[in-house]
């Protein structure tokens, strides 16, 4: 039982995650790479300020969501100098100098990382593993009601509209700039309080357990279910988070499945498993309204330059979200 | 001095094998192929075992190089060109892709531990100045420098460099010229994934281990050396991958970093990245 707690746990840290670079890669169009490194900054501010500093946990989730917007805030930043493969290039460098710095930076605690990092407690009495998932579900809960608001609001449909022609958005007065980096805090705050449930839930952290790999897992994830759809992301983390927990022998081939579903998901069926303009959302739509294809379901979203979209349209009412809700409430 | 130059210049040739293909594949398609350096671990591979068994290290690497091809080959064919339309980012996320499940098969297939590869290679080898150059440092150089000049020569006086820079500046054009892209595409998959092949060799005896994962940070500075030479412009590759290789040592020698060499590229490559946006020559051959 209680295994199955940690799993799920695991499955819903990864939701959250997925849900949150849902936000930067799908709805706002931007390659990010790097929100493994996010992941980082937020489990190890929490590890860090509440074994050295002995803040409680509450206070130091608050540090490492602030840390991680900041983080957050600097690549929004440098990503409106830098376009599409420059931008994923430089994504990609930046979980490299992050782990770098946790590994050789003595305040993170050098290659062993940190360590006997204490359980959070509420009303006096400590975390249990109950205690893990329900906070990981209350995360999950805000993550997509903040998502959701996102895409329904003018941010969203700002977002959208420069996700698929950058130029021609600007031109017609869209904010980009304050936009794109708006996604990018959004995100990476996101991450951070993700992170910061991560750390004491493993109780050590180690520089090494947040690079890249961990990036292209949570891309994989949302390319997985279908970029720009929360739930989309959802099942992406549910599906590749309990693969190798659920079929023990396939942790060993953990990565060679990851990479194999996430190329043959590509190849076969590029807008995800359930995305906008995927089969399965096609199925589903002919299912409730006979006679219409999924093209007439006034996502407005096309494929863009990263593949479908649609979601963060705003005009879409129920389907795109009540999944999503719906699994944050079970 | 002389040391960290020589060590600069010989990986700095190395990672000018590796980038080649991925930038005049870019130079193409408009996609960057990270899976290239999956040819450099299996190149290594192949290499050492035949060595293993018997047969001399240049027959090894020939067959490496051979088996890379087909990898190269295989993947444009039926990865890379249907998913063209689907943009950049879909492309490059499958070729990581392509490269994590590769990494793990090679693991599986050749075990996790490492393997040694003990070649002396015949050049005239001996100190200069003090620093004692092996021969597989000399083939190094003149390999590297073979592959600048080659390339020059290739791509601004054959008939397979022409079609490539027609193809690169325009594919829908050149293929109504005549030019049969899908062709010229294959071509450069397969020289890359070759030349990536040989790397992968020199690699494995330069260093005298052949491990798995010894494709991942060559796979990511590939991409910082495509990048700072400006994507898409071969000769800006070749001189990015001196100038890291370069500055790798240079800075590790005399600086003593506080970061390890592989964090210093990616530093150079965000600071350099946001003084010039589009790398250090952005107009080459073609425009990027």
């Amino acid at each position: 039982m209680s295994y199955l707690l940690v799993v799920a746990t695991t499955v819903v840290i990864y939701a959250v995650l997925s849900v949150g670079l849902n936000i930067a890669v799908g709805y706002a169009g931007q390659p990010h790479l790097a929100q493994g490194a996010f992941l980082g900054i937020g489990a190890y501010m929490v590890a860090v300020f509440s074994t050295r500093y002995e803040l409680s946990f509450w206070v130091s989730m608050l540090i490492a969501i602030a840390v991680t917007a900041a983080s957050g805030l600097l690549l929004g930043v440098i990503s409106l100098r830098l376009r599409d493969d420059f931008l994923a290039i430089v994504t990609i460098g930046v979980n490299f100098v992050v782990v770098a710095i946790f590994q050789y930076v003595p305040w993170f605690g050098g290659a062993t990382g940190v360590y006997a990092i204490p359980l959070p407690s509420i009303g006096g009495q400590q975390f249990g593993n109950g205690e893990f998932l329900i906070l990981g579900l209350v995360m999950l809960a805000i993550a997509v009601a903040v998502s959701g608001y996102l895409a329904r609001s003018w941010l969203g449909l700002g977002l959208a509209s420069l996700r698929d022609d950058e130029l021609a958005s600007a031109s017609s007065g869209t904010p980009v700039a304050p936009f794109k980096i708006t996604a990018f805090v959004v995100s990476a705050a996101i991450a951070g309080m993700a992170g910061a449930l991560y750390a004491p839930f493993l109780s050590a952290v180690t520089p090494t357990s947040f690079g890249f790999t961990e990036s292209i897992v949570m891309l994989a994830m949302v390319m997985f279910g279908g970029v720009g759809t929360i739930r989309g992301a959802i099942l992406g983390a549910v599906v590749l988070g309990a693969l190798p927990e659920i079929f023990r022998f396939v942790s060993d081939y953990r990565l060679l499945i990851f990479g194999g579903i996430l190329v043959l998901v590509l190849r076969f069926q590029p807008q995800g498993i359930i995305g906008t303009d995927s089969a399965a959302a096609g199925w589903w739509s002919r299912f409730r309204r006979p006679g219409h294809s999924a093209d007439d379901d006034g996502s407005g979203g096309g494929a863009g330059p990263y593949g479908a979209v649609g979601a963060a349209g705003g005009s879409l009412p129920g389907p795109v979200d009540a999944p999503g809700a719906g699994s944050a409430g079970e | 001095m002389f040391p960290a130059l020589v060590d600069g210049i010989t990986v700095g040739a190395l990672y000018a094998l590796l980038a080649l293909g991925p930038s005049l594949v870019y130079g193409l398609l408009r996609v960057l192929d990270i899976a290239n350096a999956a040819a450099l671990v299996l190149g290594a591979y192949i290499g050492v075992t035949l060595f293993q068994h018997g047969l001399p290290w240049w027959l090894g690497a020939l067959a490496g190089m051979a088996g890379s091809v087909i990898l190269g080959l295989l993947l444009q064919r039926f990865l890379y060109r249907p998913l063209l339309d689907q943009g950049p980012l879909v492309v490059l996320v499958a070729s990581i892709g392509v490269f994590i499940a590769m990494e793990e098969a090679f693991r599986l297939i050749w075990k996790p531990y490492p393997r040694q590869f003990p070649v002396t290679v015949p050049l005239p080898h001996g100190t200069i100045a003090g620093t004692p150059v092996t021969g597989v440092q000399v083939l190094m150089l003149i390999l590297g420098v073979v592959v600048l000049l080659g390339s020059w020569w290739v791509l601004g006086h054959t008939r397979l460099g022409f079609t490539w820079r027609a193809t690169a500046q325009d594919r829908e054009t050149a293929r109504a010229m005549g030019v049969n892209v899908n062709r010229v595409v294959a071509g450069i998959f397969a020289a890359g994934y070759a030349l990536a092949a040989l790397a992968g060799v020199l690699f494995a005896i330069r260093y005298n281990t052949v491990t798995p994962d010894m494709g991942d940070v060559p796979a990511y500075k590939m991409l910082a050396i495509i990048v700072l030479g400006g994507l898409g412009n071969p000769m800006g590759t070749i001189l990015a991958a001196f100038v890291i290789g370069l500055a790798e040592s240079i800075v590790n020698t005399y600086w003593g970093f506080i970061l390890p060499r592989d964090t210093i590229a990616f530093l150079v490559l965000i600071a350099i990245l946001l003084i010039r946006p589009a790398g250090l020559l952005p107009k080459g051959l073609t425009r990027a």
